[in-house]
């Protein structure tokens, strides 16, 4: 292990050529990809790495004593470990491998709902949450007589800490906090660090939904401080149906198992089972191994850049986009906040985000249109839907202004 | 003219644009010669589930033809959802729910038919052809 080994210098063309589908047509045009927050594309070296898997080494991990058990058990088990270095977890067996944020959030509601809810209690989100980080919750709140509360959203699109604060100062029956670290809609980058300490100086158990942030921001779970964080592999250049759940070692022990099966035992008997030991206890069933030596492997080539330097490119982008974008009469970015990753939501007046959408993609321009799993935060703006733009390290500026002037073309078309 | 020769029709129409913009900008126009659903129709009953957009949809017996009102609030949707109209508007139950509908293939829109959800056109086609299924099942109407 080198991590302080010489990271490469950042280049967006050498970055480039390593994604295959960068050269795809679409509609004849250019692929311009902007859909980044709802999944990333994958570099040559995941591909590679999933398919080695598959060519080489194909087999069930942690049950066979044959030579292939072995090997994909190793490469399972590697992938873990350099997860937790990445994020800084204390310990491998913390990191556990599920198919995505949203079943991370599924099992820390399913679980933490068991260990902690009763009537009364509360469950505190905030106003930007994806809908995997509220219906998991509403669904913990019915089943034990708790409460939802919401932390409400500034009109930039930041928590409006001070409520926040009274919220978690005032009240005896919050148990869980649970809030995003960066908003999938908006791109806001949330003060987690500062509102979990809030929390936990109040025994309260705090979880973050950290999937726009793992492949944008540096995570540190030991200085964030939260109890859980959940990821999901495919927003950083991992394949689909991976994530993790990253928890402390001790609030783990104490959670119950979420999903039953094979894997997470250790003995069963008609009367009684035992469960296996961290991080098993919460793998059920065979995991989506291919997977995760795809998201290892996507990790150690994130690794091999500066992040800082990833992070300092997608801000150019953002920046460029934003100062671009307000030229086009009647648009108005949605969320305006200081601190944001690479994720440009915006309206124009007289003109339907899927219209919009539509004749984008006419023009190559991969966007997301709609509400983005995230209703709750589309009321609190007062509109139907945002056209969302959201970058990765490959994009460039001038992919930016393919985006513009198509938008432009789009409302000259619409209006 | 028949439904196969109104489908035809509009194959010619979208035959003579080479490009995405003229095509989609014939699809805005013809939009605008959607029968408009009225108001009080325009209810949640009515919107057609499925669409990213909200697309409305009426119908109404009339004799033993369907007619056919809609609107909505994209663009290119109002354009989709008129040309359907245009196809199935005052035929029988029977022809609408014998008709085909890979003329959409053929003008070039395949794409709106994708079970993406975001697509609302295979939405509308099923859900005219359930009005002809209800309608056909009542009967004619006086």
């Amino acid at each position: 292990m080198t991590p302080a080994a010489v990271k490469s210098a950042f280049d967006v063309a050498e970055i480039r050529a390593q994604f295959p589908i960068l050269k795809e047509l679409v509609h004849g045009k250019p692929l311009v990809y902007f859909d980044n927050a709802a999944t990333s594309q994958k570099p040559r070296r995941v591909i590679k790495a999933e398919s080695a898997y598959y060519a080489t080494i194909n087999a069930n991990v942690h049950r066979g004593v044959h030579t292939l058990s072995t090997k994909a058990t190793e490469a399972q088990e590697a992938a873990r470990e350099t997860i937790r270095r990445h994020i800084n977890a204390k310990h491998a067996h913390e990191v556990i491998f599920t198919s995505g944020t949203t079943a991370s959030l599924n099992l820390a509601a399913f679980s933490l709902g068991q260990l902690l809810l009763k009537k009364d209690d509360e469950v505190l989100i905030s106003g930007m949450e994806h809908h995997a980080n509220i219906v998991p919750w509403q669904l913990a709140c019915e089943r034990y007589g708790a409460r939802l509360r919401v932390i409400p959203i500034t009109p930039s699109g930041e928590w409006d800490l001070s409520i926040a604060d009274s919220l978690i100062a005032d009240s005896a029956a919050c148990k869980i906090l649970a809030v995003s670290h960066v908003s999938n809609t908006l791109g806001t980058i949330n003060p987690v660090k500062e509102l979990i300490a809030e929390a936990r100086k109040r025994g309260i158990i705090t979880v973050v939904d950290g999937a726009q942030a793992i492949a944008h921001l540096n995570v540190d779970v030991q200085d964030l401080g939260c109890d859980l964080y959940a990821f999901s592999g495919h927003k950083a250049y991992s394949p689909t149906g991976t994530g993790v759940l990253y928890g402390r070692e001790e609030l783990l022990e104490r959670m119950p198992p979420w999903q039953g099966g094979g894997e997470m035992i250790d003995m069963v008997t008609f009367e009684k089972t035992t469960y296996a030991k961290l991080p098993f206890k919460f793998e059920a069933g065979t995991p989506h191994i291919a997977g995760i030596i795809g998201l290892g492997e996507a990790i150690r080539w994130m690794e091999d850049y500066d992040k800082q330097a990833m992070a300092a490119h997608e801000h150019k982008l953002l920046e460029h986009a934003t100062k671009e974008l307000l030229t086009i009469d009647g648009l108005r970015i949605i969320g305006t906040a200081k601190e944001k990753v690479g994720v440009i939501s915006f309206v124009i007046d007289g003109v339907h985000h899927y219209d919009l959408g539509t004749l984008l993609d006419q023009q190559g321009i991969a966007v997301r249109t709609g509400h983005h799993c995230t209703q709750p935060l589309m009321q609190r703006f007062g509109v139907s839907g945002t056209t969302r733009a959201s970058f990765a390290c490959f994009n460039t500026v001038e992919e930016v202004e393919v985006m513009v002037a198509a938008t432009r073309k789009a409302v000259k078309m619409l209006r | 003219m028949t439904l196969a020769q109104t489908q035809q029709e509009l194959i010619d129409e979208f035959a003579m644009f080479t490009d995405w913009q003229d095509r989609y900008e014939h699809l805005i126009e013809l939009g605008k010669d959607l029968p408009l659903i009225a108001p009080e129709h325009k209810t949640d009953d009515n919107l057609v589930r499925g669409c990213q957009s909200r697309v409305w949809l009426h119908a109404t017996p009339q004799n033993d033809h369907i007619h056919f009102t809609a609107d909505s609030d994209a663009m290119i949707t109002k354009g989709i959802v008129a040309l359907l109209v245009r196809v199935f508007n005052d035929r029988t139950p029977q022809e609408i729910l014998g008709a085909s509908t890979e003329f959409i293939d053929r003008i070039g829109l395949r794409a709106h038919l994708s079970p993406n959800r975001a697509n609302g056109l295979s939405a509308m086609i099923d859900q005219m052809k359930r009005y002809a299924v209800a309608f056909s099942a009542q009967g004619p109407k006086a």
